[in-house]
């Protein structure tokens, strides 16, 4: 384990080891976040569909209201599938996706094991036991505390379960561009160049001003000729350096 | 040329590969996410395998803070990924787990399954002979609803289904009985202290009701409400105490290992029977909200469900319910 750069470091049959860089409390949270709004989501909406229906079925009427006294069928079709949707969304979705929920997706995160592969089942469904202990006294406060102090940011559930939460770094980050193959700029301005102008629409106008400005400076040009630029003319000129950069001149 | 502009082409020359990881990156995915079984394609995502590794052996010294870098990263470890993950047989993997995994952690729980039987039961002798001695403080471990149902000398027990019907009964049972077991199991994580309190809490709460409603002439009722679901529940009780023993114990103890690793051996290895508590709490459930409260149901055929259940799940935990093939007696050796 590089206790520096906080990677997990898997020994691989090529002899270059494989490096997952560890996800923090923010990501877990982030991830956790999400998911308990599908949760939510989807318990809830299970619960007024099958409520509407069930009243439908029954008498007729539409409405949302649970039946006045304890109904076997309505508890068997409406709580407790609404319930089970709640509570047992995580054990089954990392069971089927393998160590990732649509909240650790969002958040570009994985659950992995030590050797880097997809957790077990059994160590799947351990970690998810330990969720009784980490989400002591409330809302996870046991478990993030764990998160944020350990070395390896893990909660009770990952020490258990022998898993680790990873980043997987998104694919899209990477844009090769002619700039970034042709030499005449360093791999790391034409990188930026590349991502600045992917950003470009997201970015506030002061923001993307003084990066265009930095960036161009650093292509050369000369610091009054930037200056008198506005927004549209400086992504103009980003475009015409990349541009020129692939030709090779 | 200066070493910087070497160092310069040779990083331009390693990124002019970036297609072939890109189709290395699409080809993983396919294979991951099970989109591909094309035997050529297998043949390449080996192939893919050693390309990466050989540019990311480079990459990481040539770019090593570049976003390049980060993609190769992640590709290759995709592709490792891919290459050395199992596919996943969900009926192999149970029928493994109850065939042999269970049974080897039941034996390896076995010391501590004595212990925490021990100390479950020296709490129900300890909880019958405080409110035998001091009647009153039944109040500190029953409801005013309880204690007002068994001093007008009935059990709280009975009418049950004309309260709620049975299969809400066994959902709400079955529900509350396994959150319990499971956290008899993860309390260990205190050093064993939870595990310990769960276990004595119970102990004691059952010997208090009992010699409660003894006092009141109820303690037979009471035992052939218990007698059909009873044996397995305790039980199970027991042995998630167990599985949580010892995993405090090796928070207490890690021996040679680090506390850390020991924690997690014990966890992943205790941790599996609570797969067999959890069915066997399903069906302890069911018999208590159906067979338990029925009036109609004679004491005897609750004793033969209660012992039968109990059987059958020394079965289940020992392996015995598999079919184990046996090899041939009359094979030849091997030489």
């Amino acid at each position: 384990m590089n206790e520096l750069a906080q990677q997990l470091s898997v020994d691989s049959a090529t002899g270059i080891d494989v490096t997952l860089p560890l996800a923090g409390a923010g990501a877990r949270s982030y991830a956790f976040v999400v998911d308990w709004h599908i949760r939510v989501v989807l318990g809830l909406a299970w619960y007024g569909a099958a409520t509407l229906l069930y009243n439908y079925a029954r008498n007729g009427g539409i409405s949302l209201a649970p039946p006045l006294g304890t109904d076997a069928r309505w508890f068997g079709v409406v709580l407790v599938p609404a319930l089970a949707l709640y509570f047992l969304y995580h054990p089954l979705l990392e069971l089927l996706m393998r160590g990732s929920t649509p909240g650790k997706r969002m958040a570009g995160v994985r659950v992995v094991s030590r050797d880097g592969s997809a957790p077990s089942v059994g160590a799947l469904l351990v970690r998810n036991v330990f969720r009784l202990i980490d989400s002591l006294p409330i809302c996870y406060g046991l478990g993030l505390t764990l998160a944020a102090l350990t070395r390896e940011h893990v909660r009770c559930g990952d020490m258990a379960a022998g898993t680790l939460l990873v980043y997987e770094t998104a694919s899209a980050g990477f844009a090769l561009t002619p700039a970034t193959t042709a030499g005449t700029l360093d791999v790391a301005t034409a990188e930026l160049l590349a991502e600045l102008l992917a950003r470009w629409p997201g970015l506030a106008l002061p923001a993307r001003g003084a990066l265009a400005r930095q960036l161009l400076a650093r292509c050369g040009r000369s610091a009054e000729e930037v200056a008198a630029l506005d927004d549209a003319a400086l992504r103009q000129a980003l475009i015409e350096v990349t541009r020129m950069a692939g030709a090779g001149t | 040329m200066s070493a910087d502009q070497r160092q310069g082409a040779l990083a331009h020359a390693l990124l002019k590969r970036a297609p072939l990881w890109q189709e290395a990156e699409a080809r993983a995915r396919r294979f991951g996410h099970g989109r591909s079984d094309d035997p050529t394609d297998a043949t390449r995502v080996a192939d893919d395998y050693r390309l990466l590794a050989h540019d990311l052996a480079r990459a990481r010294a040539l770019i090593p803070g570049s976003r390049a870098r980060e993609y190769l990263e992640s590709t290759y470890a995709r592709v490792h990924a891919t290459l050395n993950h199992g596919e996943v047989r969900l009926l192999a993997t149970l029928q493994q787990l109850f065939r042999e995994q269970i049974p080897a952690a039941v034996i390896w729980l076995a010391p501590y399954l004595v212990w925490a039987t021990l100390l479950f039961a020296l709490a129900a002798v300890a909880g019958y002979a405080l409110v035998e001695r001091f009647p009153e403080l039944i109040a500190l471990f029953a409801s005013p609803d309880l204690i007002a149902s068994v001093e007008s000398g009935r059990l709280w027990t009975e009418g049950l289904l004309n309260i709620a019907p049975s299969s809400v009964l066994s959902v709400q049972i079955l529900a509350n009985n396994i959150v319990v077991s499971l956290f008899a199991y993860c309390t260990g994580f205190l050093f064993g202290l939870g595990t310990l309190y769960i276990l004595g809490l119970n102990g004691l709460m059952l010997g208090a009701i009992f010699a409660f409603t003894a006092q009141h002439g109820l303690g037979g009722a009471l035992a052939s409400f218990i007698v059909a679901h009873g044996c397995v529940e305790l039980s199970v009780m027991c042995l998630s105490g167990a599985a949580g023993a010892a995993v405090g114990e090796a928070l207490v103890r890690p021996g040679s290992h680090g506390r850390v690793a020991a924690f997690r051996t014990a966890a992943l290895r205790s941790g599996q029977v609570l797969f067999a508590c959890a069915l066997l709490l399903v069906g302890a459930g069911l018999i208590e909200g159906y067979v338990s409260p029925d009036p109609r149901i004679p004491v005897g055929i609750k004793v033969a469900i209660g012992v039968s259940y109990w059987l059958f799940m020394l079965a289940l935990l020992s392996g015995r319910l598999w079919i184990r093939r046996r090899p041939a007696l009359d094979a030849p050796r091997a030489a």
